[in-house]
């Protein structure tokens, strides 16, 4: 009904706008508190300038090619290397240790979270290990971790997993914790049962909040594979970047950069595709 | 607190009190309310009016509470914002957790009958204010209860979409007969749709109206006019021809 009200409103205004073309007064310059939107791309501004002026100032001799590889230089190298099959392994390995670690984090700090937010027993147990865990830096495990699981890969997958792990857990325990009161309270006068209203109530309500921790932990799992990778290995970009340090390659550091950029970006990108299919219902909020 | 078997009333309070940390909200409330009558609870913020209801539909069971009431088993709480889950499509919202055979049947039936037909599967973020609101009542409708409780369904609104939703909760409530206590601010709402207001104050019941007017009813009416002058004025508001 309120459609309709608005509907024929506008339908008087612009027929009273046919008449009177200049009847609006122009707007007066109202002082805006927020910044207006920016247009889709021009977020990407920035990073141009530098890498454009980091292309200059090569060119021009400003930037030596052994402190510094000019970017044109690195994606040459970076499509050689892909082109006679040197980068693929690396990258595979990479993506194997990133990925394994990421999996076993989000479903060991999902279960945790879980187990902690919708039972008291749980928390008891679950909740101080982990904020005691979140205390340390994942980087501080290192040397116990080699003594426990030697300098192979387990080390570095389970240094990988326990990094996502706080994350994970650190926000789906909190959107589980966190869910509307009022929710509560409706489940209650319809008479919904636990199990009920874990799966429709509590787990979806969480949702949200576990979308969070992924977006950080697809992010930190890869931050975690660079410090990992300088550590007894042949294979995997950090083990490639650290190489060229030794023989002064800075176009492979670019590389190595680079790669890790953009899988930081293609994999927060793939998981805001997926949390957007998922979230759909949250579309028509206007977000 | 104790439960007994609803005999010949539907709602029976006897000595109700019930506090929040030593502050007491609710103050000994006797009452009793026959099957199948509109009362109405008036009264200023803070006299009680909602944690009565609250009371009643078994909420805030942290309260501290004394005295006895016994309700019927089936109740449904209409709240003043929808609750509607998000997630969940209006269909899905309105039969959560009805256990019955024919739930989706009965379901669209219930929409048809609030005006919601064509949302079925719609998200709950894309219906208006007024929509929502029908949704909610159609999810309380559906369970077929013997008393709904209803605290301030209404007061979000704007004044064009509550006249609608009275009239379509008194045509739907005529259908079923359930016994209803509708909490409210709004003084021509009680007059509109109950047969009893009831004037809460300083968590007791001061005042206790019958209201035999015949539907439906208007505004205009003398008697109407009559009560809505003793009503605000047992509210606070002095009024003189309003």
């Amino acid at each position: 009904m309120t459609d309709i009200l608005s509907a024929r409103y506008i339908h008087a205004a612009a027929q009273a706008e046919r008449r009177e073309p200049f009847v609006v007064p122009a707007p007066t310059r109202a002082t805006r508190l927020t910044p207006a939107r920016l247009p889709a791309g021009l977020r990407l501004l920035g990073p141009i300038v530098v890498i454009a002026i980091w292309e200059a100032a090569s060119r021009l001799g400003l930037i030596s090619p052994s402190t510094l590889t000019a970017p044109s230089t690195a994606l040459v190298t970076g499509y050689q290397m892909l082109a006679d099959g040197s980068l693929l392994p690396h990258l595979l390995a990479s993506a194997f240790r990133a990925y394994t670690g990421l999996f076993l984090g989000v479903v060991v700090g999902v279960a945790l979270a879980l187990a902690s937010g919708l039972t008291r027993s749980g928390e008891a147990l679950i909740d101080g290990l982990i904020q005691i865990k979140r205390a340390i830096p994942t980087l501080a495990l290192i040397p116990l971790v080699i003594i426990w699981l030697g300098i192979g890969e387990a080390m570095k997958i389970f240094l990988i997993f326990t990094a996502v792990l706080v994350p994970v857990y650190i926000n789906t325990h909190a959107a589980l914790r966190g869910i509307d009161i009022g929710h509560i309270e409706l489940a209650r006068t319809l008479g919904l049962t636990r199990s009920e209203f874990i799966r429709k109530v509590a787990l979806p309500g969480a949702l949200p909040g576990f979308f969070v921790s992924l977006r950080l932990a697809v992010a930190l799992c890869w931050t975690a594979l660079v410090v990992l990778e300088l550590i007894n290995t042949q294979t995997g970009i950090g083990y490639l970047m650290n190489r060229a340090r030794d023989w002064g390659q800075t176009d492979i550091i670019v590389v190595g950069i680079l790669i890790y950029a953009a899988l930081g970006l293609v994999s927060d990108a793939v998981v805001r595709l997926i949390e957007a299919r998922v979230l759909s219902y949250r579309r028509s909020l206007g977000s | 607190m104790t439960f007994h078997r609803p005999l010949p009333s539907s709602v029976v309070l006897r000595d109700l009190s019930r506090g929040f940390k030593g502050k007491t909200v609710l103050d000994r409330i006797s009452l009793e309310i026959p099957h199948g009558r509109f009362v109405a609870l008036l009264g200023e913020s803070g006299s009680g009016k909602t944690t009565l209801l609250r009371a009643l539909a078994g909420l805030d069971e942290d309260a501290e509470t004394h005295g006895h009431f016994s309700v019927p088993d089936n109740v449904s709480v209409l709240f003043q914002d929808s609750r509607l889950l998000p997630w969940m499509s209006v269909i899905d919202n309105i039969t959560l957790g009805l256990r019955r055979p024919d739930a989706q049947a009965a379901a669209l039936d219930m929409l048809a009958a609030v005006g919601l037909a064509d949302k079925a599967e719609a998200w709950p973020a894309t219906l208006s204010g007024g929509q929502k609101q029908r949704a909610s009542l159609a999810r309380s409708l559906l369970r077929e209860p013997a008393l709904l409780l209803a605290d301030e369904p209404f007061g979000a609104l704007d004044a064009l979409t509550r006249m609608r939703m009275h009239a379509l909760l008194f045509q739907l409530v005529e259908r079923q007969k359930p016994t209803v206590i509708l909490v409210t601010h709004d003084v021509d709402e009680a007059l509109l749709l109950s047969d009893r207001i009831l004037v809460l104050k300083d968590g007791r019941i001061a005042e206790d109206h019958a209201i035999g007017l015949p539907h439906p009813r208007r505004a205009h009416q003398p008697e109407f006019a009559t009560l809505r002058q003793t009503l605000l004025r047992s509210l606070g508001v002095e009024v003189d021809n309003v």
